[in-house]
């Protein structure tokens, strides 16, 4: 009983720390926010709209531990947030002039070509059909799907050892429908990830399933309840950046940037500042895909 | 529109487990309603008074907390079931009881008096009272509204699709992130198996309804 | 009227009576100690779970809860304003003399009523790509202004003929008498109806969660996903006991008009099969959407 206490306590301690960070990064010059460049861009470009609006809205997730969470001070945190800061601040806008917007699995696409958002920058994976109806800079990082499970089971080491049980996901989220069709898993729906952990720890679900980026997350709260089935991944889900699908010159520039980062050392400050505390080892930018 | 003729199984599992969890819930929430209505005018001051708390906190709370406690709350407190479904079921019916017993109770009042008098006059007990004279006499008056509380049974099963059941709205969640580009026809195919259910209730009331005017 | 279904105890059955009462009070204790001994062997009565509340990081989450609440209240509020002259409008169209606008009318009621809630949410958040909070507010109002229109015309059609005859004798205009004479007695009659509608709106809200509407239960959620899944139990239990005091208070609060309303209506207008209307909690046949409101969602 006493070890429990202990540990609770540690985890507020946790949790404080965390928020300290997060209210620091948001209280105006922190050590993740890049420096405004004092851009300019050619006429007629995204950009140069944008610099001159000195106003960017950016969708992003805000229940992704690690890449776009809310805090409890109402700003989004994570490695999706630090990237685009720093797309910001190349585009001369400051970090308290973003406007993040919640964006969900299913509005990405039609939020990008109403207009209601310059960027996406959401844990969201390229693929043909959304290549369909908005373009991707990036790749800036690649996940790929997991299995979390209890940390005392030993049965479940791949994807295919879920044939036929329960797993619990995201209702309508691609990682569910991947492990139904693929593995013949039963998927569990809920509404947020973090509603899938309690019946994986009453043992009602086998697994959770999603980006190992995010199961990693889970884990690196609550140690003792679970793990990770494996470290391979059986998908590959390349993070993109989605923006309007006929704006070429802005995604170019982008991908310049995001090339750029990785050369200064502003990817490696952003992942370490957020995701990094829980993944040690730094990704390297995968190649961006200029199509 | 292929999108909605390619998912027809889906949509078709969905409706099945929508229907199962309304006939359940409905099943379960008529006799427990008709149990607290009854509480609710018995001579014992406890139950009387176990009723209408429970019937004013319930219609009070949301639906979406009653799920949260059914679902993730009470497998805290060590009771587990296998199936999902059975959190969904005793979250809905212990909702849906609480507006059943009200329903039930008003009809009981709607009883004139003097049946209730006659029928204790002739010697019976509050037992045979309620079950023999009065509440089948209430169940003509009762009908129209209880047919609209199941109604409302069958929508709100919806909810359930965000709590770890796979049943017509979250089948409508999925497909709608399977064809983004169809989300329109897909949801209104969801809106149309719901229609199917509550549309033929609906008017099932209507009738009833004109049924007993006329009766009166 | 309850004491005529049974005489009045004697000493024996009154002695049996409190023993059964004991008795049920034993058991429902009993239920309860048992849970509270379980969830306390999980830690969840331990202090440090609960220090969120007034610890260090009190003030944040205090903030966020209110937050949550406002935005609770706010899209209830913008909902109902929106909601109750849709539901006038749409019951106009409803009993229009007029079939081709009274029939589509009542096409689109019916297809509105039979809709769940959620869904209507869900399908103007995907289609229309709006934000959360014009999608929950959206579909706030098309189902509440349904139901509105709904109980509205039952008002309107409870009212003795002679009311209308009488306008229109007077030389109003259909419309005329509809909106001085017939709406306003109808408004008066079905107000206990409006307001159970609109406790069952402001219920409605939560459903927000499901759409990632950040209203109560989802900031709740949101503080527990950022603190870590131990104060997931004390941050639903305070947050629902928030939503059920606000519930409450509201459901008082139309209790107290229903009181006054009825009061007044005794001594005026409302025919008696209203009056059992009110007490019996809407059983009447007129006012039975006052029923299937509550259980809406």
């Amino acid at each position: 009983m006493k070890a429990f206490i202990t540990r609770r306590k540690s985890l507020l301690v946790a949790a404080s720390a965390v928020l300290a960070l997060s209210l620091s990064a948001c209280g105006g010059s922190s050590t993740t926010t890049p420096p405004v460049a004092s851009a300019s861009f050619e006429a007629g470009t995204t950009m140069e709209k944008l610099n001159k609006a000195q106003k960017i809205t950016i969708g992003t997730k805000f229940d992704q531990p690690l890449f776009g969470q809310k805090g409890l001070d109402g700003k989004p945190v994570g490695f999706d947030v630090e990237m685009g800061k720093a797309i910001a601040a190349k585009l001369g806008i400051a970090a308290d002039k973003i406007e993040w917007v919640e964006t969900v699995s299913q509005n990405r696409e039609s939020f990008i070509e109403q207009g209601r958002v310059d960027l996406v920058i959401a844990t969201y994976t390229i693929n043909d059909a959304r290549k369909e109806k908005v373009a991707f800079a990036g790749p800036y990082y690649e996940a790929g799907q997991a299995l979390l499970v209890n940390k005392d089971d030993t049965s479940i080491t791949k994807p295919e050892d879920v044939k036929g049980k329960k797993v619990c996901s995201v209702t309508g989220s691609t990682p569910a429908k991947t492990i139904a069709e693929k593995y013949g898993a039963e998927v569990v729906p809920a509404a947020t990830y973090t509603a899938c952990l309690e019946p994986l720890r009453n043992k009602q679900v086998v697994a959770v399933t999603t980006d190992n980026v995010i199961l990693a997350g889970y884990v690196d709260k609550e140690p003792d309840a679970f793990k990770l089935a494996s470290d391979e991944t059986f998908t590959k889900e390349p993070y993109g950046i989605g923006l309007k699908k006929d704006d070429t010159v802005f995604r170019n520039w982008i991908n310049d940037q995001l090339e750029a980062f990785q050369k200064d050392g502003e990817y490696k400050k952003a992942w370490e500042a957020t995701a990094g505390k829980v993944i040690k080892t730094t990704p390297e930018l995968p190649a961006v895909n200029r199509y | 529109m292929d999108a909605v003729i390619a998912s027809l199984p889906e949509y078709w599992d969905g409706f099945l487990r929508t229907l199962y969890l309304s006939v359940i819930s409905g099943i379960i929430a008529l006799i427990v309603g008709t149990l607290l209505a009854a509480m609710r005018v018995s001579p014992v001051a406890a139950l009387r008074g176990f009723s209408m708390f429970y019937v004013e906190v319930a219609r009070n709370t949301p639906l979406t907390i009653i799920f949260f406690f059914a679902a993730i709350v009470l497998p805290r407190l060590g009771v587990k079931f296998e199936q999902f479904e059975v959190a969904a079921i005793i979250a809905l019916s212990s909702y849906t009881a609480a507006f059943i017993a009200e329903a039930v109770r008003s009809g009981v009042n709607s009883v004139p008096v003097g049946q209730a008098e006659a029928a204790r006059s002739v010697g019976m007990t509050f037992t045979q009272v309620l079950g023999f004279i009065v509440l089948p006499q209430a169940v003509r008056t009762v009908i129209p509204p209880l047919i609209n509380i199941l109604i409302a049974l069958v929508k709100n099963s919806s909810v359930a699709g965000a709590f770890f059941v796979l049943e017509l709205f979250g089948y409508g969640r999925q497909l709608s992130n399977d064809y983004g580009d169809q989300v329109l026809w897909i949801l209104l195919g969801v809106a149309f198996f719901y229609l199917l259910i509550t549309v033929p209730l609906g008017l099932l009331a209507h009738f009833v309804e004109r049924k007993v005017a006329i009766a009166r | 009227m309850t004491s005529v279904l049974y005489d009045v105890p004697g000493p024996k059955a009154r002695l049996y009576s409190l023993i059964g009462s004991a008795a049920g009070i034993l058991i429902i204790l009993g239920v309860l100690a048992i849970a509270v001994v379980t969830l306390a062997q999980q830690g969840i009565f331990d202090a440090d779970r609960w220090e969120i509340f007034y610890g260090p990081l009190a003030p944040d989450v205090w903030s966020l809860i209110g937050q949550g609440i406002l935005s609770t209240l706010a899209a209830a509020a913008v909902a109902a304003v929106i909601a109750f002259p849709l539901g006038i409008a749409l019951c106009l169209l409803r009993i229009s003399l007029i079939s081709w606008i009274r029939i589509p009318t009542q096409v689109v009621l019916e297809f509105l009523r039979g809709m769940p809630v959620v869904l209507m949410m869900l399908f103007v958040l995907l289609v229309f790509a709006t934000g959360q909070f014009q999608a929950v507010v959206v579909g706030l109002v098309l189902y509440n202004a349904a139901i509105f229109a709904e109980i509205l015309r039952a008002g309107i059609q409870s009212l003795p003929k002679g009311q209308r005859e009488a306008g229109l004798a007077i030389g109003l205009r259909s419309f005329q008498s509809r909106m001085s004479i017939e709406f306003p007695q109808a408004v008066r009659r079905m107000l206990p109806s409006l307001i159970a509608q609109l406790v069952v709106l402001l219920k409605d809200t939560s459903l927000g969660y499901i759409v990632g509407y950040e209203e109560l239960l989802r900031k709740i959620q949101i503080m527990a996903d950022f603190l870590g899944p131990d104060f997931l139990f004390p941050a639903f239990f305070v947050g629902a006991a928030i939503y059920i005091l606000i519930n409450l208070s509201v459901s008082r609060i139309a209790i107290m008009i229903e009181r006054r309303g009825s009061k007044k209506a005794a001594g005026g207008v409302a025919p008696a099969s209203i009056r059992t209307g009110l007490s019996a909690g809407g059983n009447d046949p007129v006012a039975k959407d006052s029923v299937e409101g509550p259980g809406t969602k």
